[in-house]
């Protein structure tokens, strides 16, 4: 039996009267990659916020690494790494102390730090700049710059929001080459993305449509289940028929 | 721990790239200590003044060269009688009339009383009262280097006394207040900006996730403002003490005490009013209007809170610089002590107690 980092059983979360998350249940293997997809509003940035220990629950239950999101919050946010497109690292702090501030919150020892974050850099070849302020590199290096920073205290479980928003292609496609590597080397990766082509290199997807998850698969068995060429058409197609009801 | 000293340091980073607020948060206390120390002065400096005296006789004559030999006051020559005191109050040469009553000398010695009429131009309110409360101290003064005769009985009319700044330095005053505003812009606007600002940007999402607890997050947030108002209120003490000659005659021990509770309370208002502002503008016009114009205006820092309609008087209640300035205005220029001072001491207190307790509620109502 695989083993199952995230498992969410009947997940509600209201605001008011309306429900933005509505009795969802899926799980996430231990080193899989897991899209998570949806429109504006769809209700993924809720899921992603009650998965994360920033929201509480309204129903239903969480497990992240092993721990209940609603119980144990601060041993989910020790297991896990998050890093957001809105926010990546503080523009008017240098490369290395964004690096020393992350890992320190983190709990990081000074010995870490400094091995863990030498190696990262020489592997990301931003040794040259690390006194450089964040603000004065190009959002592209921002962004690898980030995601290896939310790796470094090595989480079981790293969540990205939108990581590749207003990034180039070519970045893009390294930024990818970088989950890959996470992914082989045992991390599980949770990602919500708005590009229906990074969809296609996800293990698994799922697909939120006004709070429900009505797709839940590989992008594979999701093409053939709607008959599309594509997981942007198997996303129309479901986003139409709930416009149509 | 490490985590929390990590924030800290963090934190001390964000201001100290800014360097231009940086420079703005030192430059203000000195700044505004020089004006107010040099320019918004009240006090009296060659205020001309007039006399009518039908008698001029040796005891007017010593009164005049008395007030004359003031150098806050100017004197500009003898009217002849007091239907010309009207045309030169319109000509705007003198501030200030002295009347003396007829036959003064004699009055004096022989009815053991004689009157002075002192007539300002209180077109400028403050003024004309600070002349007029000069001009009777040292008529008073001159009564008591030529008193002959019996100590009983007034003879001179004239009754005033100006306790602790007798000679009306309005810098006295204004060094106190200054401390407070300083206080209050650093900690309640800067905190809740930088609070603000990190809600903004989104980096208080990371901050959330993170195993930082809200309650360190807060207070990582707060001691580096709390080091910087600190700073503020030395330059500002230094300047006064050094430049202005500002008198210290409470204990200094008690003095920091109370900045200390007093940034606490300004702190926590901040932190309260960040909980409210998703973004940074709003916070600082929110902190503007709840924290800057009530502590000028309201907290007896420039218009005295016993000369307010009692509605504001009322109001004036709830600002904690007015509880502060009474608490600074003692220690410095009274030399009083904690045994005077505990109420408005337990006052400060409990809005700092209250502040706190609202914002770190609100603040984990929205994590919610």
């Amino acid at each position: 039996m695989e083993n199952k980092v995230i498992i969410v059983e009947d997940l509600v979360r209201m605001f008011g009267s309306f429900t933005a998350v509505d009795h969802i249940t899926f799980d996430v293997k231990q080193g899989e990659i897991f899209g998570f997809l949806g429109a504006n509003g769809a209700g993924k940035t809720t899921t992603m916020k009650m998965l994360t220990g920033l929201l509480s629950l309204s129903g239903g239950g969480a497990k992240v690494a092993g721990h209940d999101v609603q119980t144990e919050p601060e041993k989910v946010k020790k297991s896990i790494g998050y890093m957001s497109q809105k926010f990546a690292l503080y523009d008017d702090l240098s490369v290395w102390e964004n690096i020393r501030f992350y890992s320190g919150v983190y709990g990081l020892t000074d010995k870490e730090i400094q091995e863990g974050g030498r190696a990262m850099l020489d592997k990301l070849g931003l040794g040259d700049v690390h006194n450089q302020l964040i603000g004065a590199l190009p959002l592209g290096w921002k962004q690898k710059l980030a995601f290896s920073v939310a790796l470094l205290h090595q989480p079981e479980i790293v969540f990205l929001d939108e990581p590749t928003s207003g990034v180039d292609p070519v970045t893009r496609r390294q930024f990818w080459e970088m989950i890959y590597e996470a992914a082989e080397s045992g991390t599980t990766v949770f990602v919500t993305t708005h590009y229906m082509d990074e969809a296609e290199y996800c293990d698994r997807i799922g697909i939120m449509v006004a709070g429900k998850l009505p797709a839940l698969d590989t992008p594979a068995r999701l093409k053939q289940q709607f008959k599309s060429k594509s997981v942007d058409e198997v996303f129309v197609k479901l986003v139409r028929d709930r416009q149509k009801k | 721990m490490r985590s929390f000293i990590g924030f800290v340091i963090k934190e001390f980073y964000h201001i100290i790239r800014d360097y231009r607020s940086l420079i703005i948060l030192f430059a203000i206390p000195a700044v505004d200590l020089v004006l107010f120390g040099y320019t918004v002065r009240n006090e009296l400096t060659r205020a001309p003044f007039a006399v009518v005296d039908p008698s001029r006789d040796q005891v007017t004559t010593e009164i005049v060269q008395k007030l004359a030999s003031s150098h806050y006051l100017e004197f500009e020559g003898y009217l002849k009688n007091e239907s010309d005191i009207d045309p030169a109050f319109k000509a705007g040469k003198i501030k200030e009339v002295v009347v003396f009553d007829r036959k003064f000398a004699h009055k004096l010695t022989h009815n053991r009383s004689a009157g002075i009429q002192l007539i300002a131009d209180a077109s400028n309110p403050n003024m004309g009262a600070l002349i007029t409360a000069q001009i009777s101290g040292l008529v008073q003064q001159f009564q008591a280097t030529h008193a002959s005769g019996p100590p009983a009985g007034t003879p001179i009319n004239i009754r005033s006394r100006l306790l602790y700044n007798p000679d009306l330095r309005s810098v006295y005053l204004f060094v106190p207040g200054l401390i407070a505003v300083i206080l209050m812009l650093i900690s309640a606007l800067m905190t809740s900006i930088t609070i603000a600002r990190e809600k903004e940007t989104g980096s208080m999402e990371i901050l959330l996730a993170s195993p930082l607890r809200p309650i360190q997050i807060i207070i990582g947030k707060v001691v580096p403002y709390f080091f910087l108002a600190f700073i503020d209120v030395l330059i500002v003490i230094i300047i006064a003490l050094s430049i202005f000659n500002v008198p210290f005659r409470g204990s200094v021990t008690l003095f920091l005490c109370e900045a200390g509770l007093f940034e606490l309370t300004a702190l926590s208002l901040g932190l309260l009013i960040s909980s409210w502002s998703e973004s940074q503008q709003t916070a600082m016009m929110t902190a503007q209007g709840i924290t800057l114009m009530p502590t000028f205006i309201l907290s007896g820092l420039i218009f005295p809170i016993s000369s307010m309609p009692r509605p504001l008087q009322w109001l004036s209640t709830i600002i904690p610089a007015r509880w502060f300035l009474v608490i600074v205005r003692g220690i410095m220029l009274k030399g009083i002590g904690i045994e005077v001072l505990w109420k408005e001491t337990a006052i400060l207190g409990g809005m700092a107690f209250l502040f706190l307790f609202l914002s770190l509620r609100a603040f984990k109502v929205r994590l919610d």
